[in-house]
């Protein structure tokens, strides 16, 4: 079990980290950035498969199951629209210089 | 770990510490373009290591062990063929729903310990609670967001005392929180009351909100989403999810107000005003629209020494990129230099414009930004806007009456002259007309992007 003042502190160091690592980006990467946050925040994917994993009662059962379903879908679905995206950047950066 | 055996606990959290280490490695990569695509990948496989040290550690019955790997199964097969198919330009809805699914999850970790009643200490159920409220609103309201976006839902429905309606809910909401909490073992229907009001909550802040400011709520939703996953990391003592969680919590928050901002308009603004339904009254615009034919924009085009192209939705809706950028390719041939200017709000996201431009293969030393480009507008003989509308309004520069007065333009109003590809006469995304199209030097070309784009190739290469 966390401590619940070192959970506090991992929760503050945590926030400046998100903080200062979006701070300096260039505004063309603002959706990939938001769509990769959004597949960092899949994660909760483990969290729920504890929470099932624990389950004794089927109504736990149910929620649990929903909510792994829900989890995998975030994490696998951010991954593949950001991998996606970051693609093109990779395309347009070789074809650098071309267009003049 | 005193002698050679190490507990699975503590081997189940250092693969806890790597991966919250490459998250925020990945995200620091993702930050720029050259590394981007490295970034994701290190956050992914942070992402893949947990997983696989929770599944195999978790100590779960072969029962629980397989409806997990079921829906681990149905819900990421779904999310990597559907992400796998959609199309460039509905990145931003499939962004929402996936963000929605997140938030889910993290209220069905909340519900799982209410209705478990495995519940521990007043702190701990208050942690779950607030995490399950925060995650029921992201999912209901991601959910909407997509739904608007996707235009299963067209109307951005508003009432008299809209706002009162959401207090109550709110107030209800609470209530009930406190009221699980104040007693020793909550009863489950008082538990579901919780989640469907927070549910509620979520949807009705979400549907008077309109299309144009949907940008902000998916980011701010996100930003929830990461709070509530940070939160139900307390309560599952789980480091790598209040690492994650409370990260992308913050760095949501930071590029929701970046957003807000390029858009002129506080959060508050966004969430509680009625945007676009009564702010059409900007005054009468002067002069007419003066359509122009295809073949005359092409001349004007090919005999340009400098032309600035400004793409915006309609482009994105047109699926137009391809075509833009062939069209761009020739006019470099016939050696015009040839810019695109990206206002931070073009699309329907921050930096959607230059997704789409990516996909086409644009270079990006030949995009812009508003404080690179504003400046060159003057020396530019043609601006040609592509599906744009409020970024180039110049009322928000002028008009002090106008609903977007003080938002930052582009300055098209100042190149010699000026080109606008758009469907119909109608206004734009916030609902008030563009003094743009009025103005002397400014001519309308009618027509969908891809094809106003198709028959201006044709015209520039007849026109030698």
């Amino acid at each position: 079990m966390i401590d619940g003042v070192i959970a506090l502190y991992i929760f503050m160091l945590a926030a400046f980290t998100g903080y200062e690592v979006i701070s300096r980006v260039p505004v063309i990467l603002h959706t990939p950035l938001m769509s990769g946050s959004n597949f960092v925040h899949g994660i909760v994917l483990v969290g729920a498969m504890v929470a099932l994993a624990t389950a004794d009662t089927t109504l736990v059962r149910v929620i649990g199951s929903i909510g792994v379903f829900l989890a995998a879908g975030n994490a696998v679905g951010g991954y593949v629209v950001t991998e996606r995206m970051l693609q093109m950047f990779v395309a347009a950066g070789k074809n650098r210089g071309k267009g003049r | 770990m005193n002698g050679a055996v190490m507990s699975t606990q503590t081997l189940v959290q250092l693969s806890y510490l790597v991966a919250a280490f490459l998250f925020i490695v990945g995200l620091k990569r993702m930050s720029s373009p050259l590394t981007a695509v490295s970034g994701v990948r290190w956050a992914g496989i942070g992402m893949v290591l947990a997983t696989l040290v929770t599944l195999a550690f978790m100590g779960a019955s072969t029962f629980n062990l397989s409806l997990v790997i079921g829906a681990v199964v149905i819900g990421g097969g779904l999310a990597w063929v559907s992400g796998k198919r959609v199309a460039m330009t509905d990145m931003p809805q499939m962004i929402a729903l996936y963000n929605g699914m997140g938030g889910g999850a993290a209220a069905a970790i909340a519900a799982v310990e209410l209705y478990g009643g495995g519940s521990q200490s007043t702190a701990h159920l208050c942690i779950a609670l607030i995490g399950g409220f925060i995650g029921s609103v992201s999912f209901s309201g991601s959910l909407i967001a997509f739904g608007k976006l996707q235009g299963l839902i067209t109307k951005s429905i508003r009432f008299g005392g809209q706002k009162i309606v959401n207090l109550a809910i709110l107030v209800g909401t609470v209530a009930a929180g406190v009221a699980i909490v104040a007693g020793a073992h909550a009863p489950a229907p008082l538990i579901s009351a919780f989640f469907i009001l927070a549910l509620m909550l979520g949807v009705a802040m979400t549907l008077p909100i309109g299309g144009a400011d949907m940008p902000v709520v998916i980011s701010l939703y996100n930003a929830l989403t990461g709070l509530a996953v940070g939160f139900e990391g307390f309560v599952l003592d789980n480091a790598a999810m209040i690492i994650a969680g409370t990260v992308v919590g913050a760095a949501g928050t930071l590029l929701t107000q970046l957003m807000a901002k390029a858009m002129n308009r506080s959060l508050s603004n966004v969430l509680f005003s009625n945007f676009g339904e009564s702010g059409a009254a900007g005054g009468t615009v002067a002069g007419t629209q003066k359509p122009i034919e295809s073949s005359d924009a092409g001349v004007m085009l090919a005999y340009s020494q400098k032309v600035i192209v400004v793409p915006g939705y309609g482009m994105a809706v047109a699926q137009a990129q391809h075509k833009v950028w062939e069209l761009c390719q020739l006019l470099i041939e016939h050696g015009v230099q040839v810019r695109f200017a990206i206002h931070p709000v073009a699309g329907r996201m921050p930096g959607h414009m230059n997704v789409l431009l990516a996909e086409a293969g644009v270079p990006y030393d030949l995009i812009s930004d508003l404080d690179e480009i504003n400046a060159e507008f003057e020396t530019a003989d043609v601006t040609l806007i592509i599906g744009a509308n409020d970024v180039v309004n110049p009322d928000a520069r002028n008009n002090r009456q106008s609903p977007i007065f003080g938002m930052p333009i582009l300055n098209a109003d100042k190149s010699k002259n000026v080109i606008v590809i758009k469907r119909g006469q109608g206004q734009g995304f916030s609902g008030i007309d563009n003094a743009l199209f009025g103005l002397d030097q400014t001519r309308m070309l009618y027509g969908d992007a891809q094809s106003a784009a198709g028959q201006l190739i044709q015209a520039v290469k007849a026109a030698g």
